[in-house]
């Protein structure tokens, strides 16, 4: 196994829900993320799976720190970073990086692109504008792009190209880990497919970490070595990508692979449809949050939530069937 | 052979901007045909064609399209001998669509009871508790719960799933013999998007619908379809039956498209790439549309296009390999 980056401990997120206009009272809340356990290896990908409402962009937010948890600590390189202040923040921010899924509103459309994958060069360090102009250049070769790109602007270039400039940018510091926000599903089928082998190279190459938050199962498989996959803020089931490939546990892991639309007819799985919606968060249901819509369930399911168990091929399931 | 339900033949549409000094090829030569009860799918990345491919077919072009050649021909009439009025008859009553975004496809102000009713009213004349029974019946085949009172309730309050469904009711609800959906599921998450694909599955046996589906996702394809068109440019490349064509695919385009998803199953190394993008619609590359993309282009693929080659059973490809083959 390799050395651990990035743990998070039992995150939580609850943003309270507010009734009345200028006295407001604080009358419930949603529970976005709601005890989160993992780590992440150096070199490493860490898919979440997961549908929407499940908490897994809100788990990015925190770990980006564009939302304070309400509880729980993300460790990087063993360190708490809630507490990190002054020089060892600026060093976290630094370290850690995001693209994000729509390549039309992530870039700023009144910034040429040499200004946009620079932007954070000159905010966070000491380069001369010779060094910043040759790092420039470096991040474009990276990305597959000429060079006379830089002078031109984001309306310019089509979304696969965008997503390039999205991940040169977010390389500029040399970070250690990079947040990946749906990175792909906005973009065609076979630009698809060159962004993906982008980030495989790259990841070759300067031994990233990448926590990979995706819809498309498909997708996730391929990039990542290990998988969680999220239900309503709860972990319900991690393993290695091959581990649950080959040997889905939870019922709505087993649900999403069936859902998920084969890349090829030979594909199919058994059919596995879950009815129903996914519930809302606000009240999510008592016990494990699934049972209402697992085939499965049993009177316990109701009652009593279950915990991540580690099981013989190697994953951690929440299931009470195991 | 009795005549299929849809023929398009040579269909080339194209769209006017700048006063007609530029001209945009979005359809340019598509043919194909759709038997009753059969499910096509026509699949291509952004800007191929296949939306305006399929809203030819309705003939609710924008205002800068025109058709310019071809033949599209439904259940024995040509569509586009049909004046406008004639073209509303059939829209919503033996045609109907269901588009992407159940958001804007609503109308907010509405009930969703009176926008089921309406082609009803319209097309079918039906009023009174005949028609209150009939709306309760098409909720209840889209697996609403509780018909009568989400009958009265508006599209805010439901959810982007149920929405989805009150479309495809609206959709059915005269029983169409074509039913066009154009990525009807991009927007719902996979588990409610696999429910929707059932149903729809299940609504076509039991009505004997002809669907269309327009999509980007090879997986969808895969799923539903019996036949499949894929576009390229405008251009139809390849169509084929869906085994025929996921098994051997007979377009460099088809074959690099389905390399380049990864696999449910197995475990691939590295995904097959397309490098460079799909041409510009306004300048086409002379020839082959792919050939600036393509592995194994040769000399005359930049200079001349290539007609469709028939290379199996209803399979046919425009390629110049398959010239003879």
């Amino acid at each position: 196994m390799s050395q651990t980056l990035l743990e998070i401990k039992n995150l939580t997120k609850h943003f309270p829900v507010t009734q009345g206009l200028l006295w407001q009272k604080t009358v419930g809340s949603v529970k976005a993320v709601d005890g989160v356990s993992y780590r992440l290896g150096t070199g490493e990908t860490l898919g979440l799976v997961g549908e929407s409402g499940c908490g897994k962009s809100t788990t990015a937010k925190m770990i980006l720190m564009l939302e304070p948890p309400t509880s729980g600590s993300i460790l990087f390189q063993g360190e708490e970073v809630r507490s990190l202040s002054g020089k060892a923040l600026h060093g976290y921010r630094r370290g850690v990086q995001a693209v994000f899924q729509d390549p039309y509103s992530s870039l700023n459309p009144r910034l040429r692109i040499g200004r946009l994958i620079t932007e954070p060069l000159v905010v966070n360090t000491e380069m001369s504008k010779a060094q910043i102009e040759e790092r420039l250049r470096e991040l474009l070769d990276l990305v597959g792009l000429s060079h006379r790109a830089a002078h031109l602007f984001p309306h310019e270039f089509s979304g696969g190209q965008r997503q390039r400039i999205a991940i040169a940018r977010a390389l500029a510091l040399r970070p250690r880990l990079i947040v990946l926000d749906e990175p792909v599903s906005a973009l065609d089928v076979s630009i698809r497919a060159q962004i993906m082998n982008l980030l495989q190279d790259l990841q070759e190459e300067f031994g990233l970490s990448y926590l990979l938050i995706a819809h498309d199962l498909a997708a996730v498989l391929h990039l990542s070595t290990m998988i969680a996959v999220m239900y309503l803020g709860k972990i319900v089931e991690t393993g290695s990508s091959h581990t649950l490939r080959t040997q889905p546990l939870h019922p709505y892991t087993q649900a999403l692979f069936s859902a998920a639309l084969p890349g090829h007819p030979d594909d199919q799985r058994d059919e596995v449809i879950i009815e129903g919606e996914i519930p809302s968060p606000l009240n999510p249901p008592a016990g494990c949050r699934f049972h209402p819509r697992c085939p499965f369930a049993q009177a316990i399911c109701a009652v009593e939530e279950p915990v991540l168990q580690p099981q013989a091929g190697g994953s951690e399931v929440a299931c009470h069937l195991y | 052979m009795t005549e299929p339900l849809l023929a398009v033949n040579n269909l080339q549409m194209h769209l006017f901007a700048n006063r007609g000094t530029r001209v945009v090829k979005a359809v340019d030569g598509v043919s194909f045909t759709l038997s009753k009860g059969e499910t096509m799918g026509i699949v291509g990345e952004s800007g191929s064609g296949k939306t305006m491919t399929s809203l030819s077919i309705l003939r609710l072009l924008p205002t800068a399209g025109r058709i310019v050649g071809g033949e599209i021909r439904f259940a024995g009439q040509d569509l586009l001998g049909k004046t406008d009025r004639e073209m509303q008859r059939l829209r919503g009553s033996d045609i109907a669509m269901i588009l992407q975004d159940p958001m804007m496809s609503l109308n907010p102000l509405f009930t969703i009871g009176e926008q089921i009713a309406e082609p009803l009213r319209v097309h079918r004349g039906m009023r009174g508790t005949g028609l209150f029974n009939r709306l309760k019946e098409l909720l209840h085949g889209v697996r609403i719960p509780s018909p009568e009172t989400r009958l009265r309730d508006y599209p805010h309050q439901m959810s982007g799933g149920m929405r989805q469904r009150i479309v495809g009711a609206i959709g059915i609800s005269c029983e169409p013999s074509l039913l066009v959906a154009d990525e009807p599921t991009t927007s719902l998450d996979v588990t409610i998007q696999a429910q929707y694909l059932q149903l729809l599955k299940e609504i076509q046996q039991r009505i004997g619908l002809a669907m269309m589906f327009i999509t980007h996702d090879i997986g969808i394809v895969a799923k539903m379809c019996d036949y499949v068109a894929v576009m390229y440019a405008g251009k139809l490349v390849e169509r084929a039956p869906m085994r025929t064509l996921f098994r051997a695919p007979k377009h460099p385009y088809t074959e690099a498209l389905l390399k380049a998803v990864p696999r449910l199953n197995t475990t691939t190394e590295r995904l097959w790439s397309i490098e460079g993008q799909p041409p510009d619609l306004a300048a086409v590359p002379p020839g082959c549309p792919f050939s600036p993309r393509c592995p194994v282009a040769e000399a005359r693929c930049c200079r001349d296009t290539p007609p469709e080659f028939q290379v199996g059973p209803n399979h046919y490809s425009r390629c110049w390999l398959q010239e003879g083959a």
